[in-house]
């Protein structure tokens, strides 16, 4: 064991000193050459390790797996689209993709308006009353989505009838004299999905919350003044003069939480592993290549994934762009 | 100037500073909260605190209690007040492989944590302050690489570190790790490195400096919130990971803890004072990080940070 803690550690050093070396050696290179081409040269060389990591890691797999989509369970003969109409094919999966689509529907605008009613509320309280209350609901966001869930499982757990219910949940239920519940196997209606997704909100409305209340203080308190002289009540001021001029940071928060909730994994994975219809693409992917070694339904799966992402990178790097002129 | 959260934030270096500067009105909010307010806060405090505090309380009791009565039951029987144990937690850490999951996330977390940052910082040096054909179209490609899951990678990465015979080892994560969170280091240091004074360095040119010195002794010295908020990020991010861990090492001798919990939970099955012991072995680490530096995470969240 100590011996596992002291190889992360020269790791650290080696990698870091490595990497140093490296790039001496790089910029010396640089220096060699005649002073036109240094100039030239040098922003690549500082460049160009970091972008081999990305293309290996990223850009190069990414191809490959869009490769593999259309390729058979172990990749090497191609089969065109079948990967793709035996997934749309099967009922199973299309339960997967509507349950996905829930989430995704569900999770992020949720977060925004819980974020955004703390924040705005917490802004209203003391100094300490605003500080402790925003800890409290930021905290969760520094546990893993495993401990998030096995914390969660806790609360929903449910011994059979009869005996003492040690969950949170069905002990309450059994003040009012009700039958214990297995909340995580309730699929009518999709409740236990909707159970899952509290798990993922618990997480992260605090993030949600830390950007909203920056921007909810930034808003000029001459626009919030003029308002209430002109009469305006509280609920007018929010929406009609507040909503508009944090508008940005909620597009901001609503996206950032949308691509998690598009992968979503780990909640799912540990408290129920997509049985009970509550499975998503995330968890499919993993049961793919795990259970069933299939690596052209893996793949195409991920292609599935890309294919959601891409709005929203074009609306990243538009959006990007759009600051950088104003800078 | 409301949109505090966008990319170009990072150009105020605090929350407290962004708002005196956009003439917000901070903490002098002069809508009170009434009772209704505080009565949603107050619940909703509970609600989010209740759910942990009684995994912490389960993690002390002894199985039998942990199972014949409800956490709370602590606070009024006596019995089982007296009754509450560390040995969960002995149990855990060495019946249980969680001691050794424990070392494991370390020895995974630091190097993906620390090797990364000069190498992101090397790019965003030339990304800010050197002037190349094709800055910006490699840049956007940075910004736009942000929102990409990183499930497009596994499939054929563990077909390559299975030629390598690199599954399950750990250099396998840590190199994995380190391309991952690649863009958004160079992302985040890049946005901050354009809100140093420009002038800083053109002095430093004028004296002489070269790109290396410039960039050891001034933008990196003058870079380390910005470094730490990444750091934060990125440990938080790689201690915290399941998929990547489940997917290059799997359960065994070399898993993380969240593997290790994830196991707890199939092997163990209805044991929740081992589960609950576990999971409080996973989470205290980064909950004290996120306590202790509290105020460089939030920085780089308002920094825009979005991570695929």
């Amino acid at each position: 064991m100590a011996g596992k803690a002291l190889t992360a550690l020269l790791t650290v050093v080696i990698g870091i000193g490595a990497a140093l070396a490296l790039y001496w050696l790089l910029n010396k290179f640089a220096e060699i050459l005649p002073e036109r081409w240094e100039a030239r040269v040098k922003p690549y060389l500082y460049v160009a390790p970091a972008f081999l990591a990305i293309v290996l890691y990223l850009v190069y797999p990414a191809i490959l797996t869009f490769i593999n989509a259309f390729k058979d369970r172990s990749s090497t003969e191609w089969v065109g689209t079948e990967n793709f109409t035996e997934l749309f094919g099967s009922p199973q999966f299309r339960d997967t993709l509507f349950n996905t689509l829930l989430w995704i529907v569900i999770v992020p605008a949720a977060t925004v308006v819980l974020g955004l009613a703390v924040a705005t509320l917490a802004d209203r309280l003391g100094p300490t009353g605003e500080k402790v209350s925003k800890t409290v609901i930021f905290l969760p966001m520094a546990i893993s989505m495993v401990g998030a869930a096995t914390i969660w499982r806790f609360v929903y757990y449910a011994a059979p009838a009869g005996q003492p219910q040690i969950g949170l949940q069905n002990a309450v239920l059994g003040v009012f004299g009700k039958d214990p519940v297995a909340w995580l196997q309730q699929s009518q209606f999709h409740f236990n999905s909707f159970l899952l997704m509290i798990v993922l909100l618990w997480s992260q409305v605090g993030f949600a919350m830390v950007l909203l209340s920056a921007a909810v203080k930034g808003v000029p308190i001459d626009t919030l003044e003029a308002a209430r002289i002109d009469g305006a009540s509280e609920r007018q001021i929010f929406f009609k003069v507040v909503i508009p001029q944090i508008k940005g940071t909620i597009i901001t928060v609503f996206i950032t939480v949308t691509i998690g909730v598009m992968k979503i994994f780990d909640i799912v994975y540990v408290m129920t592993n997509g049985g009970f219809n509550t499975n998503v693409l995330g968890n499919e992917f993993w049961n793919q290549l795990s259970t069933n070694f299939n690596n052209g339904a893996a793949a195409a799966i991920v292609v599935i994934l890309m294919i959601a992402v891409v709005p929203i990178m074009w609306y990243q790097v538009r959006h990007f762009k759009a600051e950088e002129a104003n800078a | 100037m409301t949109d505090t959260a966008t990319t170009a934030a990072a150009a105020t270096p605090t929350a407290g500073q962004r708002k005196k500067a956009a003439g917000g009105h901070g903490d002098a909010n002069p809508a009170k909260a009434g009772w209704g307010t505080r009565v949603f806060l107050i619940i909703i405090c509970l609600l989010w605190m209740v759910p942990i505090f009684g995994t912490f309380v389960t993690s002390f009791r002894p199985l039998t209690d942990a199972n014949s009565s409800g956490w709370w039951n602590v606070f009024s029987n006596p019995d089982y007040l007296g009754n509450l144990t560390f040995d969960n937690y002995v149990k855990a850490w060495e019946d249980s492989n969680m001691g050794n999951a424990f070392i494991n996330s370390l020895a995974i977390s630091l190097p993906a944590t620390f090797i990364p940052i000069l190498i992101a910082a090397f790019a965003a040096y030339a990304f800010t302050f050197m002037e190349f054909w094709g800055r910006d179209i490699l840049f956007l490609t940075i910004v736009s690489l942000l929102v990409v899951p990183n499930y497009v990678a596994f499939v054929p990465l563990l077909k390559i570190y299975g030629n390598l015979d690199m599954n399950g080892t750990f250099p396998a994560v840590w190199l994995a790790h380190i391309g991952f969170g690649m863009s958004l280091a160079i992302y985040i240091l890049r946005n901050y490195m354009a809100t140093l004074p420009k002038t800083v360095i053109e002095s430093a040119k004028i004296d002489g400096a070269s790109h290396f010195q410039t960039f050891f002794k001034l933008i990196l010295p003058m870079s380390v919130p910005a470094l730490a908020s990444f750091a934060i990020f990125q440990f938080l991010w790689v201690w915290n990971d399941l998929l990547v861990a489940l997917v290059f090492i799997g359960p065994g001798e070399n898993e993380p803890l969240t593997v290790g919990l994830t196991g707890l939970r199939t092997s163990v099955g209805q044991g929740w004072e081992l589960t609950t012991a576990g999971g409080f072995l996973t989470i205290i680490l980064p909950i004290a990080v996120f306590l202790a530096l509290q105020r460089f995470f939030v920085r780089g969240l308002t920094a825009g940070a979005v991570k695929g």
